[in-house]
């Protein structure tokens, strides 16, 4: 199949940046939209240029790497990472706009690779449980319920890929923190730092310029792991209860 | 880890984000309260015109002689002031957080956009009933604005005003505007209250914010349709 690519370009941090074309006539619809972009790099290797960047590691839709804006959409047309994303959900002769993740807390370093690690701070902020090291725990040393786990395990599935920043026509990441939130409160590991959790998991997404929600869902319908919008609403609940962070 | 080379975020000023937004939410669940109690009033005038103004009076005696007249007015206007201000500053903070996390818009157009329509139209449609309300308080309470001449029943320049057909459709207008704000601000308020907890729940409060925003706008609007029907006179 033919394609036609407008990519961003972005020679680093400090640069303007610019969208470029390029033609791709002959690609397989088998192929991944990632071996495409391969395909387009080797292409620009072999003529000199400089390969479009972009991030991917597993390859397998799990470890939350890859990611850009496809037509408009994060991570494309279907429901999954860029990395799962197919050419065959694409047509013959089609147009296909590349950008990076767009959001001021995620600067772009180049081309179509973004800096994620505010999310890294998100987490060291009170994205964790405190634990002992040493021998595991015995699995069922402590019961949780049937609908905790199945919940906790639903926000665990959260891989902080950051379409959810992507998508969000505020670049709010609260369907991330919603996500560690939920995954942590639901279970009863995760409730000594439950209140503390909350409270600086949204200081440090404020300080890193994250927006608001504004309960739209389009984070929620981009996310590859179908985390739903109410993650968010469990992280506005045990903010409210932790005080708005008035307490200390 | 990888060591970044980005800089550091400038700290952000301000009240927390979800502070913010629970001042826009329980503002706006007091608007809610406040417009059921207002559309009651309305209504009044399909008992009788007398029925209505009854009412009106009743709203400046309300109290007494516990309390001295209008203070109860005084009171709901105040705080109706204060919530206003408080949700427009909140909202317009918010609006500004979104602006600065998002300085480069993206080229690609989405082919479908999934977000409805009256969830987009929050913060122009917010500042249209704003500009609404200014209007309707220089109409029938300050009576700067006279529509169809001056009267000094509250009924007849309820039913004077509808008998002209511009000011009906101001009023539809606003309304369709204030169902619109009220379909997606009753569910983001019961979000950011954290009353979504469930897939479950989520029916419920949609459910809820149809059917309230649906008797807020059709009570509003059987008044205005009724005179200028001529069903009331």
């Amino acid at each position: 199949m033919r394609i036609a690519l407008k990519i961003w370009r972005q020679d680093g941090p400090a640069d303007d940046g610019r969208m470029v074309d390029y033609q791709l006539p002959d690609v397989s619809e088998d192929s991944s939209f990632l071996e495409m972009l391969d395909l387009l790099n080797e292409q620009l290797i072999d003529k000199g240029e400089e390969p479009v960047a972009f991030d991917s590691d597993c390859r397998e839709g799990i470890c939350g790497m890859c990611g850009v804006v496809i037509n408009g959409e994060a991570h494309g047309p279907e429901r999954t990472t860029t990395c799962q994303l197919h050419m065959r959900s694409f047509n013959d002769g089609d147009e296909i706009v590349i950008e990076p993740w767009r959001a001021d807390p995620f600067p772009v370093i180049k081309d179509l690779c973004v800096d994620r690690s505010s999310f890294d701070r998100i987490i060291q902020a009170g994205g964790f449980i405190s634990a002992n090291t040493g021998s595991a725990p015995d699995a069922h040393a402590t019961a949780v319920p049937k609908e905790d786990a199945d919940r906790a395990f639903m926000a665990a599935e959260c891989i902080g890929c950051g379409a959810c920043v992507a998508a969000c026509p505020n670049a709010s990441a609260m369907l991330f923190m919603g996500s560690k939130v939920t995954h942590l409160g639901e279970l009863p590991q995760g409730q000594p730092e439950r209140e503390a959790r909350v409270l600086q998991m949204t200081a440090q997404h404020d300080l890193e310029g994250f927006g608001g929600c504004t309960n739209l869902g389009e984070c929620s319908r981009a996310c590859p792991k179908g985390i739903p919008l109410n993650v968010i609403s469990q992280l506005n609940g045990d903010y409210r209860r932790a005080g708005y962070g008035g307490r200390d | 880890m990888a060591t970044s080379t980005a800089p550091a975020p400038a700290a952000r000023k301000g009240p927390p984000t979800i502070l913010l937004k629970t001042v826009v939410a329980a503002s706006g669940v007091f608007f809610v309260l406040f417009v059921l109690v207002h559309m009651y009033g309305n209504l009044q005038i399909l008992i009788s015109p007398e029925a209505f103004d009854e009412y009106a009076h009743h709203l400046r005696t309300f109290g007494e002689p516990m309390l001295p007249e209008k203070s109860f007015l005084w009171v709901a206007r105040i705080l109706l002031l204060v919530s206003v201000a408080a949700h427009v500053w909140a909202s317009m903070s918010l609006w500004r957080r979104a602006g600065q996390a998002r300085s480069t818009r993206y080229a690609g157009k989405k082919k479908t956009s999934y977000g409805r329509f009256y969830a987009k139209a929050m913060r122009w449609g917010g500042l249209a009933l704003l500009a609404f309300v200014v209007f309707h308080i220089l109409h029938f309470t300050t009576q700067t604005i006279t529509v169809a001449g001056e009267y000094p029943s509250p009924a007849e320049r309820v039913i004077s005003s509808f008998g002209v057909w511009w000011a009906v459709l101001i009023y539809t207008v606003a309304m369709i505007f204030l169902g619109m704000h009220l379909l997606h601000g009753i569910w983001g308020a019961a979000m950011t209250l954290g009353l979504n907890t469930s897939l479950q729940r989520a029916e419920q409060i949609r459910f809820v914010s149809i059917a309230l925003s649906t008797i807020i706008v059709v009570g509003f609007l059987i008044p205005p349709f009724a005179i200028f029907s001529g069903i009331i006179e």
